[in-house]
């Protein structure tokens, strides 16, 4: 269908493709980069899904690394991942390049996978492999966002990130199953897992080639008239920091980072929710799983949602539904209730806030900026996400887990209360 | 939409051709190397072709055979420096070496029964604790879930204790979680998780969420251990009593310990250093002084040392280019030096 849609696009000259994909979008649906953006996303992440779920098994049975060899190296690269994401939006939006910036890391995760496989055992090539994927995931995030904004009408915006979210976690989903699948039929060859995630990777690259558009809005002049707060239209050329200038930019950015300073992680929450039931552990990495299929059914209802009621009560709301989640872990729930009540919240709260986030910045940034304006965004969640880890993690040690929850609660209750005063509030909507 | 060639909707299809074809032959790609890489692990999961025999030291190979328990003849410490030395001898097949055994992630064995920790994969993954005779024929087979650490029997045969790493919240950080288990062969009777015993640390009865226990290793009498327990972010050295059911802490800082054959010291490993870089090295600790002295191995060893006989220790530690695992071993009484004992192998025990 997308096929179709994209062509449909690439035929008229843009001006007057405009009309007919904003019509579109009222009848419900999405604009072709958009759905060829998804479909690279899935199938990218049935890759790179497939060598996350069976590295630490590869480093510690294969290869007889320790798990704090893994973990140091596993921290090391997300942070790293943090900085490239900047460089990335950054040069992305010089001169439109977001379909080279992205299309690069796609290609440089998917040549990670033959990096895997060529080191062996040797742990500085693991190393470097495992660096040059998560480069290439922290490079092509960003101008990946900003291609879907720009190529979606403004109304339509939660939607389009709804769609694409939706299909980037079915491909998240599958790509575990499919590893441990291949584990099982060639009595565990990780190399076997490789190659084949390679050939998903390579798969993803060449989509991106054939079916998306490089630069959807060279011919449009920055709409003014686009529904914003007053000081989205930033200048055009300037410093990435400029953004900074940009109040309505500054105050979703202070709301993001003060909440995501309160978000205490999953890997902690699938942890306590093992403490609690006491289940075996070897169905510890299905929980994830859980969580994503809640957020795959409702990441386009909360997007058409947040196109309806304004982006701001969706994001606000599926904060709210974590903190939910929280409160029933500190309750006396037991058995079946509480695992599917913490990951239908969980679920709900990345169907309602990780697409939403990008909707309701992008009118706020000017489409020049749109990039580096994600990514600051985006680098300024996740830098507040693993401080708030770590603080959970120091609390769980000092206090027990009781205790750290209750924090958790408080803090995230108080860092809503801030958001909803920090969020702008005049975004109108047709 | 300026990247796209002009022609329309041929060039759409030209490009949608392009595409299928591509996704065609990676394919083709990816179900030849999966057919190819599971007819070469046919192989696995055949009966052993050798029993546990004394005088021979027992490994995991990681060369030839890999993931298949492999035998040497145990020779005495000089032959064992020759071999060390004559790389290429040890690097190939061997006559002396036979890779013919049961396949385990880690193995031990003493006096006529051996503990094989495996792994399964599927969804989700399985892991076992496989307890085999002295013809090494499965006698019981115990589900486990994550994956296998630490495995050690008893000088006797009869007490069996191993570690598993808990998966998820293992890789979440630097941090990880055991799971610690003790089988009684003669009586049956299995901990699996040996978390709940009481502990003493510094004369107090000591409650915590987060202890995890590792690396069990039984004396001669079949009721005294020792075992690391680690709790807030130390880790402590304890000694456990079967029959009362009680662990005491003994001193701080050593993990993994293991009880030599006369049960007059522990091997252990010291944190010599924080963070990820080399942050162990090999002790010995005597029990009735408790003193401790440094081994001639400056590198940092994380295994669960094996004593070879009274004087001698072996361990696993990476191979020089980073691939696979070699076993070392180097007196006990911290004099002369490291020696390479078998390329390409893990988890060593020596009947003795």
């Amino acid at each position: 269908m997308y096929l179709a849609s994209t062509g449909a696009v690439a035929q008229g000259d843009p001006a007057a493709a405009k009309a007919p994909e904003q019509s579109e979008a009222r009848r419900g649906r999405v604009a072709g980069p958009v759905l060829a953006l998804g479909a690279v996303s899935l199938v990218t992440d049935i890759s790179s899904e497939m060598v996350t779920a069976v590295l630490p098994l590869y480093f510690v049975l294969q290869l007889g690394l320790s798990p704090l060899q893994f973990g140091f190296l596993d921290g090391l690269y997300n942070g790293v991942t943090a900085l490239v994401r900047l460089a990335g939006g950054y040069a992305a939006d010089r001169g439109g390049r977001h379909k080279l910036v992205a299309g690069g890391g796609y290609a440089l995760s998917a040549l990670s996978r033959l990096g895997l496989l060529l080191a062996g055992g040797a742990t500085a090539g693991i190393g470097a492999a495992l660096a040059a994927d998560r480069i290439g995931k922290g490079v092509r995030t960003a101008p990946r966002d900003a291609l879907i904004s720009l190529s979606s009408p403004p109304d339509a915006l939660g939607r389009a990130f709804g769609v694409h979210r939706a299909m980037d976690t079915t491909g998240a989903l599958l790509g575990p199953l499919a590893a441990f699948a291949l584990l099982w039929a060639t009595a565990d060859a990780y190399d076997a897992v490789f190659v084949v995630s390679f050939c998903f990777g390579l798969l993803g690259v060449l989509m991106m080639m054939a079916f998306v558009p490089s630069q959807p809005h060279q011919t449009h002049p920055p709409r003014t008239g686009t529904p914003s707060e007053s000081g989205s239209v930033a200048e055009p050329r300037g410093k990435a920091l400029d953004l900074l200038r940009v109040p309505a930019f500054r105050r979703i950015l202070g709301a993001a980072a003060l909440l995501g300073a309160a978000t205490i992680g999953d890997a902690f929450l699938y942890l306590l929710l093992q403490r609690r039931l006491d289940f075996a552990i070897s169905w510890f990495p299905l929980l994830p799983l859980g969580a994503a299929a809640v957020y795959l059914l409702l990441a386009i209802p909360a997007g058409r949602l947040a196109d309806r009621t304004g982006r701001r009560v969706p994001f606000l709301a599926g904060h709210a539904a974590l903190l939910g989640g929280y409160v029933l872990l500190l309750a006396p729930t037991e058995g079946w209730p509480l695992l599917i009540g913490v990951l239908l919240l969980l679920g709900v709260f990345y169907a309602a806030t990780d697409g939403v986030l990008m909707a309701l910045v992008t009118p706020v940034v000017a489409r020049e900026r749109r990039a580096s304006g994600m990514a600051v965004l985006q680098t300024g969640q996740a830098l507040a996400r693993l401080v708030a880890a770590a603080g959970f993690g120091a609390a769980w040690t000092l206090w027990g887990v009781g205790p750290a929850l209750t924090c958790a609660c408080v803090a995230l209750t108080a860092a809503l209360a801030g958001a909803a005063v920090l969020l702008p509030r005049t975004e109108r909507q047709p | 939409m300026t990247s796209l060639p002009s022609a329309g909707p041929r060039s759409l299809r030209a490009r949608i051709i392009a595409v299928a074809v591509a996704a065609a032959v990676l394919a083709g790609v990816a179900v030849a190397y999966t057919l190819h890489a599971s007819q070469r692990a046919q192989s696995a999961d055949t009966a052993s072709e050798f029993g546990l025999d004394r005088g021979h030291l027992y490994f995991r190979s990681t060369e030839a055979g890999a993931g298949r328990v492999a035998r040497l003849p145990a020779p005495g410490e000089a032959a064992a420096r020759r071999i060390g030395t004559a790389r290429t001898a040890v690097t190939s097949r061997k006559p002396s070496r036979t890779t013919g055994g049961p396949s385990c992630e880690r193995f031990y064995a003493a006096a006529g029964t051996a503990l094989c920790l495996q792994r399964r994969a599927g969804i989700p993954p399985k892991s076992y604790a496989a307890v085999l005779d002295g013809h090494l024929r499965e006698k019981r087979r115990i589900s486990l879930t994550g994956i296998p650490n630490r495995a050690r029997v008893s000088a006797s045969g009869r007490m069996l204790s191993w570690t598993m790493f808990a998966t998820g919240d293992s890789y979440a950080g630097s941090s990880f979680s055991t799971r610690t288990s003790i089988l009684d062969t003669r009586t049956g009777y299995l901990i699996k998780n040996m978390e709940e015993i009481p502990l003493t640390i510094e004369g107090r009865r000591y409650h915590a969420p987060d202890v995890n226990y590792w690396g069990v290793t039984f004396a001669e009498d079949d009721n005294r251990f020792y075992a690391t327990v680690s709790t807030k972010g130390k880790t402590y050295l304890v000694r456990g009593d079967m029959k009362k059911w009680a662990a005491t802490a003994l001193r701080t800082n050593a993990e993994c310990p293991s009880l030599s054959p006369d049960n007059t010291r522990i091997a252990f490993k010291k944190r010599v250093r924080e963070g990820t870089q080399d942050p162990w090295r090999l002790y010995v600790l005597d029990l009735r002084t408790m003193r401790e002295r440094p081994l001639a191995e400056r590198r940092s060893v994380d295994d669960q040392a094996a004593w070879l006989d009274d004087g001698t220790l072996a361990y696993a530690l990476p191979g020089e280019d980073g691939r696979k695992q070699d076993i070392w071993s180097t007196p006990a009484d911290g004099s002369g030096k490291p020696t390479l004992r078998v390329r390409g192998g893990s988890s060593p025990a020596a009947v003795r």
